[in-house]
């Protein structure tokens, strides 16, 4: 068993949340005000359709944009000398287009849970839009963003078939954990390929819990305001 | 100086038509829920923007369809106490009072702490919203209001999410707190005590039309409209037949002179705590006597409520009396099965839509 695909895994995974966390939550941001409710509908269908796409129908459009013989692929090779396809860039790019709905739609639901009187009554009390993300909607809504964030990194961490597409399965370069157990399965060395499942089991397994612990915090937050008094003895009035 | 607005506002087939004109007097704007009181302190605050019209506050413009002004609720300065208090759950109550002070003001701290000793909070300063109580949570927002000196206070349903034993004590609470504030006061309610209590003057609201009433205490005792009437808690009314010479109450079976009122009147109403009850036969011009047949009652703690047929010939078959009397005047009476109640003409009210 080989250490490579797993630091090329965790690499990838780590790279691609790093982006998706960041584009996911500015995306919902810009989401949730779109006031236009058919609009809206749209553009969320398109954000979501990489999550119900079979991932090597996503392969087959990221080949079909950064391909050396398409425009996008031709312009990045010919001026800055950059090749996407089969390289580790592959896997990151993989990776984030099929996390981002996650990310994506578990930051919406966070932001669209913020009651919104909370909202109008920052804005009565002078706070400017900017300082209304920061200081109220961020707060509140971050244990569903944070919990977004796990499943997202979950999901890149598995990604298998848009990576095979678009960045192959060079060992030691964009072999990445799900690619290097296919690959010893096919090649029969069974011991190997259990060596990596249990990586695999082991982080998922971390990734699960840590969600339950945000989405626990989450509840506590939301506790009955009377029980809790109750049980510090406040004065009612 | 004081407030001044016109709008109009479609909302599906809803319409917001509101046209007031406020000087520095407390208004209390009553109407049923749904009447669209919340949609117009929206419009005040700059939540929602109408399609047309103009609000203008103090001289100062908010919002203008013609001249294309609308002030963003920022720069309004318009404290507005949302229904729900709308504190900040994760911040605590000094968090909450100070977000809204720039942080340009180097007296940040020195207000933060004067305003929580006016409102009594200083020992809760360091708690979470939802450590507190209601009516303590009510204080932090009014205080976060206060803090930035509104030119005007919009007050939605101040007290409708506090128990029913808080709300007297709240609103003389709030009342004082109030006391030394100079700017307009708009409280929004469906509970005519709260109305009657707090505002000087009366705006009602049905299906998005406001009509002006003047004081709220005269607007109370003789309201001019039946929905007024039933807003303010007239329980019985009665349609007026023109019979020539009388006017005929149909709900009643009751016959008035047309020369008993100085103009013409629709409907008559009488507030239920207003009749007089008999118990024996008396002698009385017929048209001061309703007798009528007890269909239930209902007791309450302090209070007994009839619900009366009356029994004259030509009433309809749905005609029903609302009388209520306090307990301690009913003296423990067996209830009887028909009863004989007195209207003092004095507390007939004329209706003229």
């Amino acid at each position: 068993m080989s250490f490579s695909p797993i630091l090329i895994s965790l690499k990838t995974a780590s790279l691609a949340i790093l982006i998706t966390f960041i584009l996911g939550i500015f995306t919902a941001y810009i989401v949730v005000s779109i006031k236009s409710k058919g609009l809206k509908m749209v553009i969320d269908g398109i954000l979501t359709m990489p999550l119900v796409l079979p991932p090597t129908v996503i392969g087959f459009m990221l080949l079909a944009i950064f391909g050396v013989n398409r425009p996008i692929g031709r312009l990045l090779l010919d001026f800055l000398g950059v090749k996407i396809v089969f390289s580790w860039t592959a896997t990151v790019i993989a990776a984030i287009v099929i996390s981002f709905p996650l990310m994506y739609r578990a930051a919406r639901g966070a932001f669209e849970q913020v009651d919104e009187t909370l909202i109008m009554a920052a804005r009565t009390i002078g706070l400017n839009e900017w300082k209304i993300f920061w200081k109220i909607m961020m707060p509140l809504a971050l244990p569903g963003v944070l919990s977004g964030g796990i499943l997202s990194f979950a999901r890149g961490l598995g990604e298998f078939g848009a990576t095979a597409m678009i960045a192959g399965n060079i060992a030691g370069k964009t072999q990445t954990l799900p690619m290097a157990i296919y690959s010893e399965v096919a090649a029969g060395n069974m011991e190997t390929a259990r060596g990596y499942v249990w990586v695999v089991l082991t982080l998922s397994f971390f990734v699960v819990v840590s969600m339950n612990y945000f989405s626990v915090k989450r509840f506590d937050k939301s506790k009955s305001n009377a029980s809790e008094r109750l049980m510090e003895g406040e004065e009612w009035a | 100086m004081g407030l001044m607005i016109d709008i109009k506002k479609q909302y599906k087939d809803f319409t917001l038509e509101v046209n007031f004109d406020n000087r520095g007097s407390r208004l209390g704007i009553i109407g049923a829920s749904g009447s669209g009181k919340s949609m117009l302190l929206k419009c005040l605050a700059g939540i929602i923007t109408p399609d047309e019209g103009k609000i203008i506050l103090n001289g100062r413009p908010l919002f203008d369809s013609v001249q294309g002004i609308n002030v963003k609720p920022q720069r309004r300065k318009i404290g507005y106490l949302f229904q729900n208090y709308a504190l900040f759950p994760h911040m605590t109550v000094a968090e909450n009072i100070g977000i809204g002070l720039p942080k340009a003001d180097k007296d940040q701290m020195a207000k933060i702490l004067k305003i929580m000793d006016r409102f009594h909070l200083t020992a809760l300063s360091e708690k979470y919203p939802r450590q507190i109580s209601g009516g303590q949570q009510q204080r932090v927002a009014l205080a976060r209001c206060m803090i930035l000196e509104p030119e005007i206070l919009l007050l939605d349903e101040p007290f409708s999410a506090l128990d029913d034993h808080l709300k007297d004590h709240l609103q003389k609470e709030v009342m004082d707190y109030l006391s030394d504030f100079n700017g307009d006061v708009v409280l929004v309610s469906h509970s005519r005590d709260e109305i009657y209590r707090m505002s000087d003057s009366l705006m009602v609201m049905e299906h998005g039309k406001s009509s002006f009433m003047g004081t709220t205490h005269e607007a109370f005792k003789s309201p001019k409209y039946k929905y007024v009437a039933k807003l303010t808690g007239c329980k019985n009314f009665s349609d007026l037949e023109d019979d020539g010479t009388f006017y005929f109450a149909k709900s009643w079976g009751l016959q008035y002179p047309k020369t008993q009122f100085l103009d013409v009147p629709k409907y008559l109403g009488i507030r239920a705590h207003d009749f007089i009850v008999h118990h024996e036969l008396i002698e009385m011009p017929s048209n001061r006597l309703l007798r009528g047949k007890v269909l239930r009652t209902v007791e309450d703690i302090f209070e007994l409520t009839f619900y009366i047929k009356p029994l004259h010939p030509s009433v309809s078959e749905d005609a029903e009396v609302v009388f209520k009397i306090a307990k301690s005047k009913w003296e423990n009476r067996k209830i009887p099965d028909a009863l004989i109640l007195e209207i003092p003409l004095e507390h007939l009210i004329p209706l003229y839509a």
